[in-house]
């Protein structure tokens, strides 16, 4: 146990390698199909179960640095750079990985029948993209968080090109763009930190937490955290960097658009939070108005045209520019209540917009078509599915008892309870509407009424195995709409860590107001 | 057992998990049985505590029970908490009773659908949500409940899930409601900005210490009161927002009898009599509640009167008398507006529940001119549909003439009311009778139109039990609350604890003799009269008159029918508007045109430059030695420059 503790973060990352070499190991041929997608699914889902003592030993005082991270493991990587390979994590993190390991397994579930060319290629690269994603999560060298940040980059580009809709090379190449344009701008500003670092203090080094105490003057922060922004901004996407998304999204194969909104996207919003409002605090508060209207625009054009889409699949697209648009309002408006409420909104909608990309595949799956207007009343042939997609339907739409509503709505409060940004709330509040609207209108369309597609009136209801990629996302969904706190439990420390070094003083923890008060 | 008060709401959430999960594979007779068990259960209880809180004295009628800590972040903290005072007492048992009594009636009413489960799990969770709206102990809980019922109206007013105009009417009281609801959400932010706590007990104590005096103009305590309204307007279908209500008659009509009776649309007036602490130190917002009380109880009782489906007259009469309510809440008379909200709850639902049993007879025919003489065939709802008729057309005895009545006072006696107010309180009345009294006839007397003949009978007992039940209760409820002149107004005694925190505009206090009072009592029981007068001579003998006077003109009957043609300005401005901007600007042009342009143009531009790119790649040795030597030749130049 000591050795698997000592090295959990490394285990948990580089686990689903060992279902790449085994699948590469394998005998090639069709008829071994079947079993490289059970090694696949038997090494996703134990990569969830390797995870979770990350939760049960995350308060043990002997995986807590003196930073507050937990299960540190540092060693020298290319010594002459100064680059480490450190894994760390924080309350934060831990939230992410556990979504990613958990997402992962879950959209390899459901590539069962979906996939059906080049079989072991895709478990290939969805596996490494599992390693990518986890390694980003916990990489506090940002030499190393580059690294997997760009490794991330490729199976994902090839998991669109290859196995994607009609548009799909179009759409690979544009995604590949794009990112590889905000990575190169990333880049410049990591190695603006790395240099800045060297004048300062003569040390090479890419360590993160290093680089939060540098004191780093105001105008080299505004051009890093612009450099970092665009490469955050087009990953989140924020508005106008998001036309990479529906094309994406369209042509994505189901477990891949679940696995792109559930946790690529928050890669962004990751990153702003792990490094550009720590690292560069000054420049967080100077830009805050600009993050917040360009947030604002996002929740209310991304609603605006999500309710004018045809293809279910772009709606549910373009409803991720709205909801990151409420994550990005609370992540930077950096008041305890909103920042918590931002971050637990990645978890929120990677369950729910995840969940409702599952829920486009199962029947894209059946009919090959994301046309809204190919389907009408299939809740009197599907009533399982009617079910959750409703219940995935209320949860992106806030409605409260499920866990979209909590999120909203810490975010919404933090922001108004800042005097001078209060009245943004007020769009924040306008994109719940709409939220309602378009995401209601797309349930009547496709569930209400009668069926007028004859090809829909023999739709076969949920199997099983479709039924068990929904189950654990519909028991969160519940969870965290009642019972919060045990998430909100793993915010309150990093969260207020940040929020002090961005706006420090401002906001004193609970227990220090209160003894103020009983004075 | 009193400190369990809030058990009650688990057999309605018990019965809609049983229903909704196991249902679908039981007999109908089980899944009725088990709906109707959950919210008796539910009512029995509410019954023991009740009897058990009334013993209390009236200081400790205030039992909040903390459950545990829903949200907590930062400073701020969220409390599953629930309250039982006498208002949610007195909510609770209407919810639950009357509820008990439509989900009776709908074993007959629904009878054979497919879909009973699905039904019965819906309106379990109706129950379930109203009743955690009026417990809930803080304003985040009660948004909740208040979301909660706004969910459960979706779903049952779509219940006709193949009928189109059921998912439109569906979803526009979803979206419709959720502008109000995004308002209160405003306003709790608000509430928790300014005093630092949701929860009603603290929260109106601290109120009542740091506003002391009514104070006009927009203070904070305005704006909250305002946002909170707004929210209330959605739910309650008041101007602004009180398009949703009509169409969500695409529901089945018991839905309508929970939706108009028991929940739902009296969760505005809950809501702000609730917050009496606040609004009755906002007296600027009151006037306004006060002004849009009475202007939607005028504009929805003029629309009331040439409706043809009968579904929809009774839908604008709720809309109308919440309008009352909303005037006594805004000349400062909450426990007045609690009252009628009791009294209605009864009449209302009967009506409802009468007009269920007329279209069961029917085969739904809806249209009130295609109906006629059902009162041979159905005695039971002919003779309690009078009941209610007369119950809120407010004629002495019954429980609308002591409730309505109250209103009317208050509305010319409170330090907050007017004459204006009174007068047109006194125009709705006449018309209220003038349109129910229409609704009579044209069903239940004249000729059988359009081949009903005289033959079929009543539904059954399910159908009758609880008409009757309700025709009784509509005839007695106005006893709790006697006018000075007649005795006791046990009522306003017993919710008096409810309005400890509020300001005391001295609204109770009757500023006038008896006398007077009594004087306008007669005048509005005899504008009644003349109503329902002028309504039996247009409709119970020569109908020819109305239709000549439709056909005179044109325009203004035109105008009424459409309810002043609100909702089509709102599809055309609002909607039409919304959409086109999304389809015509935002997408095409923005996405597809501007961000897009730019990425594609960007895209071709490259590609012309890898062409000459590529041309560089000839794989022509000489070449490439030619770049090599012209690159280092650079590189040499730019090292020279710099050390230089």
């Amino acid at each position: 146990m000591g050795f698997f503790m000592t090295n959990i973060l490394t285990i948990v990352c580089f686990f689903p390698l060992l279902g790449v070499l085994i699948i590469l190991l394998w005998p090639k041929g069709k008829e071994h199909e079947t079993e490289v997608k059970w090694i696949a699914n038997i090494v996703a889902f134990l990569g969830f179960v390797v995870s979770i003592p990350l939760i049960t030993h995350f308060n043990r005082p002997e995986y807590i640095d003196s930073s507050g991270m937990r299960y540190v493991f540092k060693a020298p990587w290319i010594e002459s750079l100064g680059v480490q390979y450190y894994f760390g994590i924080d309350g934060i993190s831990l939230l992410l990985i556990l979504l990613t390991t958990l997402l992962g397994s879950i959209s390899i579930l459901s590539s069962w029948n979906a996939i059906t060319t080049r079989v072991r290629e895709y478990y290939c690269y969805f596996l490494i993209l599992q390693t990518g994603m986890l390694g980003v999560f916990m990489a506090l060298d940002f030499f190393l968080f580059y690294v997997f940040w760009e490794v991330m980059l490729v199976p994902m580009y090839f998991i669109i090109g290859i196995w994607g809709g009609p548009r799909k090379l179009y759409a690979a190449i544009k995604f590949f763009l794009y990112t590889l344009l905000g990575s190169v701008l990333l880049l410049l500003g990591i190695l603006a930190l790395y240099f800045h670092q060297y004048a300062v203090k003569g040390v090479w080094s890419f360590d993160v937490l290093a680089f939060q105490e540098l004191g780093i003057p105001p105008d080299l922060q505004y051009w890093i955290f612009l450099a970092m922004f665009v490469g955050f901004a087009i990953k989140v996407p924020l508005f106008p960097f998001h036309t990479w998304l529906p094309d994406a999204h369209v042509e994505a194969p189901t477990a891949g658009s679940v696995i792109l909104a559930g946790v690529l996207l928050k890669m962004g919003t990751y990153g702003f939070v792990r490094f550009s409002l720590p690292i560069l605090p000054d420049a967080t508060m100077e830009f805050l108005p600009w993050m917040m209207a360009i947030s604002v625009i996002g929740i209310i054009y991304g609603a605006l045209v999500a309710m004018m889409q045809k293809d279910i699949k772009k709606l549910v697209a373009y409803s991720s520019v709205s909801h990151l648009g409420f994550c990005m309002l609370g992540v930077f408006i950096v008041t305890p209540v909103a920042l918590e409420g931002g971050i637990l909104q990645m978890i929120n909608h990677g369950i729910s917009t995840g969940a409702l990309f599952l829920i486009v595949g199962i029947i894209y799956e059946r009919r090959h078509t994301r046309m809204i207007s190919d389907y009408s009343g299939l809740s009197h042939v599907m009533p399982v599915y009617a079910v959750v997609f409703l219940i995935m339907t209320l949860s992106s739409i806030g409605m409260p008892t499920l866990n979209g509503f909590i999120g909203e709505f810490m975010v919404l409060q933090g922001v108004f309870a800042d005097p001078d940004y209060k009245l943004w709330a007020v769009f924040g509040a306008a994109g719940i509407v709409l939220g309602a609207a378009y995401m209601l209108w797309l349930y009547q369309r496709v569930m209400f009424g009668t069926i007028k597609q004859e090809e829909n009136r023999k739709l076969p209801d949920l199997t099983p195995r479709e039924l068990a990629t929904f189950v654990p996302l519909i028991i969160l969904a519940f969870w965290i709409g009642l019972y919060p706190s045990p998430f909100l439990s793993y915010l309150h420390e990093p969260v207020n860590q940040i929020v002090e070094k961005v706006r420090p003083g401002e906001f004193q923890p609970r227990s220090m107001q209160a003894q103020i008060g009983d004075r | 057992m009193i400190e369990y008060f809030w058990l009650a709401l688990v057999p309605p959430l018990a019965g809609f998990l049983f229903n909704g999960l196991a249902g679908k594979r039981l007999p109908a007779r089980i899944v009725s049985g088990a709906g109707c068990a959950a919210i008796g259960a539910s009512f029995l209880f509410l019954l023991a505590v009740f009897a058990e809180f009334i013993r209390l004295p009236a200081s400790e009628q205030q039992i909040v029970h903390r459950l545990f800590t829903w949200i907590q972040a930062g400073t701020f903290t969220a409390e599953c908490s629930f309250l039982l005072d006498p208002l949610s007492m007195i909510m609770l048992l209407v919810i639950t009773g009357v509820g008990f009594l439509i989900h009776v009636y709908s074993t007959a009413y629904m009878k054979g659908e497919s879909g009973l489960y699905r039904y019965f799990a819906y309106l379990n969770l109706f129950i379930f949500m109203m009743s955690l709206l009026v417990m809930a102990g803080n304003y985040l809980l009660l948004f909740v409940g208040w979301e909660g019922v706004g969910l459960c109206s979706y779903l049952l007013i779509g219940y006709y899930i193949e009928r189109r105009s059921a998912g439109d009417a569906a979803k526009k009281a979803f979206v419709v409601n959720r502008v109000g609801d995004a308002c209160f959400l405003l306003g709790v932010f608000l509430i928790f900005k300014t005093f630092g706590t949701l929860e009603f007990g603290s929260l109106f104590e601290t109120v009542s210490r740091t506003h002391p005096q009514p104070e006009g103009g927009f203070t904070v305590l305005a704006a909250i009161t305002l946002l909170l309204f707004l929210g209330a307007t959605g739910k309650s279908a008041q101007i602004p927002l009180q398009v949703w209500l009509p169409d969500a008659m695409e529901g089945p009509t018991p839905v309508s009898a929970l939706i108009h009776a028991a929940t739902m649309v009296t969760a505005g007036v809950y809501l702000v009599v609730r917050s009496a602490a606040l609004y009755s130190r906002a007296p600027d917002v009151l006037l306004l509640v006060a002004v849009v009380g009475v202007l939607t109880a005028l504009l929805a009782a003029l629309t009331a009167l040439v409706q043809r489906d009968i579904k929809k007259v009774l839908a604008y009469s709720t809309i109308s008398q919440l309008g009352y309510m909303f005037m006594a809440l805004g000349v400062g008379a909450f426990s007045t507006g609690i009252f009628h909200l009791f009294t209605h709850a009864f009449f209302k639902a009967l009506l409802f529940l009468g007009a269920g049993s007329v279209l069961l007879r029917l085969h739904h025919e809806l249209d009130l001119f295609r109906m006629g003489g059902l009162k041979n065939s159905l005695r039971v709802t002919c003779w309690t549909m009078w009941v209610g008729t007369a119950a809120l057309a407010g004629i002495v005895p019954l429980s609308g003439f002591f409730s309505k009545d109250e209103i009317l006072w208050r509305a010319l006696d409170s330090p907050l009311g007017h004459p204006v107010f009174w007068v047109a309180g006194l125009v709705v009345a006449g018309l209220t009778a003038f349109y129910m009294c229409r609704l009579m006839f044209l069903a239940f007397y004249g000729s059988p139109a359009h081949g009903h003949g005289e033959s079929g009978s009543e539904a059954g007992t399910a159908v009758t039990a609880p008409l009757t039940l309700l025709a009784g209760a509509a005839a007695v409820a106005g006893l709790i609350g006697l006018p000075a002149y007649l005795g006791d107004h046990r009522l306003d005694r017993f919710l008096e604890p409810v309005f400890r925190y509020s300001y005391d505009h001295g609204v109770s206090a009757s500023h006038a003799s008896h006398s007077l009072e009594l004087l306008a009592a007669g005048a509005a029981l005899a504008i009644s009269l003349l109503g329902g007068a002028l309504a039996y001579r247009l409709y119970a003998r020569d109908r020819s008159l109305p239709r000549r006077l439709a056909d005179r003109f044109p325009a203004i009957h035109g105008t009424l029918q459409r309810q002043f043609r609100i909702d089509e300005a709102y599809s055309l401005f609002v909607v039409g508007g919304l959409k086109a901007l999304s389809r015509r600007v935002l997408w095409r042009v923005v996405d597809v045109g501007v961000v897009d342009g730019a990425v594609n143009g960007t895209a071709s531009l490259f590609r012309r430059w890898s062409g000459v790119a590529a041309r560089m790649q000839s794989g022509n040795t000489r070449t490439y030695a030619a770049w090599i030597v012209t690159g280092a030749a650079l590189v040499f130049l730019y090292l020279l420059s710099v050390i230089g």
